[in-house]
């Protein structure tokens, strides 16, 4: 580390360029290595001439920045503490989209750890230009701002709030057409933060007329897209009635229990909540998950599954679309799954959760 | 007289006899006395038992008539009670029927109807049954591209291995490898190879047009580069005629290094940006950012007062170099920046040879 500090103030350029990726890659792989970075009093000098040098030093420079802050909240702090959020901000506003990428991607990893460090991110005025990030036509770039607003949005209420005031759901909307299955995760991950809140931050999200669209997310061939999309769609259902209406209106019932058909394992778990959460409102919206064939495909989750917190989920859903009046118990009687859930809460090897939701 | 001793005679048994007789009756007085006695109390005795029993009965009356008025009051108010809870249990049961017909009216046409929610039902199932099938049909749209896209891939894969391996192809003399004489008809990849188009050697990346600072075009100039036009001039065209000047002299005035004048060459803040550097280098040099502050500030403790002129309006804040662009002539300010004029900057680069010593 001794060594490299002064090749950062090289006259060269190059050797600039070089000596801060070389850093970079350091801070990278450990995050001791991060910590001595952090010692040796690099990041002043590297954020103060992050200002003033080329397009190739801000790069290696954002990338050292972005290395030391994404292994531990301390060292994202002691970044934060060192003024780099003016110049990654700063940064934001160049012409070139990798600098932007690279920043942004730096900005996204401090936001990430805790609440106050993502404060400290929105403070510094990211917002707005994360949100113009958004517009470029770089798919690099649009995938990091959206995985950044995702990662702010996701701590509470008022940042979600400040994200949205930006305009950002908007052209986050837009971009759920977008083919490139990497930037739809991002999208629908954001999304979801956002709406998760409250209910009016849900409603804006919904106002975006994003059904039906989403619904084809929910049949796109990469898995986490599908996982993205059914927690978007679960965290607007779970907040109230008329949302869940609106939702099994719009058929988005019968699109996530195909979902849930074709995936397995974990990418199938926010669709079975998403499910619960719906038929937990009312019983008429409990009647819709089974003549929607909800409850044959649950209880095929129920018998395949192998991990116990899918298991517990699914045993709780069925329980929601139970609970009502005697028909809609005998609807999910019906599909021979007591059985099964009596054998489940019997077995010493399930979990107490699972016990317990088995028992509901 | 002798009747008189006869009487004495007489009187003494006389007194014994009314003594005698007197004392008998006494006797019998006595007992006469308690007969009579008895008698009379007996008697009263049942005068008194008749009144008592008269007034037994009388009271008996009385009471009676009184135990009769209190319980027919007790009864009233029974009956009163009762009656009040007949007629109450009679609303009740009306008042039941009545919500018992408007709470079914209610439900049926304002908050739950059956047939309504059947036919919501109804619908749902069928919009999920078209959500369904719109999205099979755009899983089913987006499997067709992506193989049509693998096809167009394998295709242009197989048509640059054709261009590749065009000298494959079979002349007349040498039937190729895909063109056996044993086979009856020649492989398809011939017809490939026939329609494929020679592939040249990857030309050397035409290096990417740099950006030409003021300070790089002295030095990046070759003297013996050449004008690089895409298209070669045509082979037949006529040559051009002689007598041609001597060829390193046209290089040399065809690229001679521009000579800016000093107005160009120096940008207009030469010095603040040389003071700005400067402080960078030194600044660089520093351990750490913070400038020592002189003790001296620790006595600067007393408010400044100003003085009079300065703390008056009139007159006030009129300092030496302070500009009132109020009162300025022509609304503009002294020009401090001059045009250059362009009389030494000519020097020794004109061909003639005016002003030089010989």
């Amino acid at each position: 580390m001794s060594l490299l500090r002064p090749l950062l103030l090289d006259v060269v350029p190059t050797i600039q360029q070089t000596a801060a990726l070389a850093l970079g890659r350091l801070a990278n792989y450990n995050d001791d290595l991060a910590e001595a970075v952090v010692k040796g009093d690099i990041l002043p000098q590297l954020v103060y001439s992050l200002a003033e040098q080329n397009r190739f030093y801000k790069k290696a420079a954002a990338f050292v920045l972005r290395a030391v802050a994404k292994h531990s909240p301390q060292l994202a702090q002691a970044i934060v503490d060192c003024g780099a959020l003016d110049t990654l901000v700063i940064c934001l506003e160049d012409f070139d989209p990798g600098v932007k990428e690279a920043a942004a991607w730096a900005l996204g990893y401090i936001a990430r750890h805790n609440s106050e460090l993502s404060q400290a991110v929105v403070d510094a005025g990211a917002v707005p230009l994360l949100v113009l990030c958004i517009q470029e036509p770089e798919i690099a770039l649009k995938r990091i701002a959206a995985s950044d607003l995702s990662d702010i949005s996701k701590h509470s209420p008022e940042l979600a709030q400040t994200v949205v005031d930006a305009g950002a759901i908007a052209h986050l909307a837009q971009m759920i057409l977008n083919p490139d299955a990497k930037l739809k995760r991002q999208v629908l991950s954001a999304l979801s933060q956002i709406a998760k809140h409250s209910v009016d931050l849900a409603e804006m999200v919904v106002e975006a007329e994003i059904f039906p669209v989403v619904l084809t997310c929910l049949k796109d061939k990469d898995e986490y897209v599908k996982k993205n999309a059914s927690t978007l769609i679960r965290e607007i259902a779970k907040h109230t009635p008329e949302l869940s209406q609106l939702i099994v209106n719009a058929g988005g019932v019968a699109a996530v229990i195909d979902c849930i058909g074709s995936c397995k394992g974990n990418i199938r778990l926010p669709g079975i909540m998403m499910l619960g959460y719906v038929a937990a409102h009312s019983e008429n919206l409990a009647m819709a998950v089974i003549i929607s064939k909800g409850v044959p495909q649950l209880s095929v989750c129920l018998s395949e599954e192998p991990e116990d917190h899918i298991k517990a989920a699914t045993a709780w859903a069925l329980a929601q679309i139970g609970r009502h009046t005697p028909e809609h118990a005998r609807a999910v009687a019906v599909t021979n799954i007591l059985p099964v859930l009596l054998s489940l809460y019997m077995s010493p090897e399930s979990s107490e959760d699972l016990q317990v939701k088995a028992s509901a | 007289m002798a009747r008189l001793a006869q009487l004495q005679q007489r009187a003494a048994l006389l007194a014994h006899q009314f003594y005698f007789r007197n004392s008998v009756v006494d006797a019998f007085r006595k007992k006469e006395n308690d007969a009579a006695v008895t008698i009379q109390s007996w008697y009263r005795g049942c005068k008194v038992r008749t009144y008592i029993r008269y007034l037994h009965r009388v009271a008996t009356v009385i009471q009676k008539w009184w135990r009769s008025y209190l319980g027919k009051k007790c009864y009233q108010r029974k009956i009163k009670l009762a009656y009040h809870d007949m007629k109450m249990n009679i609303y009740n049961a009306m008042a039941v029927r009545i919500q018992k017909q408007w709470r079914g009216y209610k439900i049926r046409k304002y908050c739950f109807n059956y047939y309504c929610f059947k036919a919501y039902l109804r619908a749902i199932s069928e919009t999920n049954d078209a959500v369904r099938e719109a999205l099979d049909e755009f899983a089913e749209m987006k499997e067709r591209e992506e193989k049509k896209a693998d096809l167009e891939r394998e295709e242009r894969k197989r048509d640059y291995e054709a261009r590749k391996m065009h000298y494959l192809l079979s002349t007349k003399q040498i039937p190729g490898v895909y063109n056996s004489p044993f086979r009856i008809n020649p492989d398809p990849w011939e017809l490939r190879l026939q329609n494929a188009k020679p592939l040249t050697p990857p030309r050397p990346k035409a290096r990417r047009k740099r950006v030409h600072h003021l300070e790089s075009w002295l030095a990046c100039t070759s003297t013996r580069s050449f004008p690089r036009t895409h298209i070669l001039p045509p082979i037949n065209r006529k040559q051009c005629q002689g007598p041609f000047r001597d060829i390193s002299e046209v290089l040399a005035q065809r690229y001679k290094p521009l000579e800016p004048t000093l107005r160009v060459a120096e940008p207009i803040t030469t010095l603040k940006e040389a003071r700005n550097e400067f402080r960078k280098w030194d600044s660089a040099k520093n351990v750490q950012e913070n400038i020592f502050l002189p003790f001296s500030s620790y006595h600067k403790n007393r408010k400044y007062i100003p003085s009079m002129h300065l703390s008056s309006k009139y007159g006030s804040g009129h300092r030496f170099r302070d500009e009132n662009p109020a009162k300025w002539i022509g609304g503009k300010d002294f020009q401090t920046i001059l045009p250059s004029f362009g009389l030494f900057s000519s020097y020794g680069k004109l061909y003639s040879k005016a002003g030089h010593i010989l």
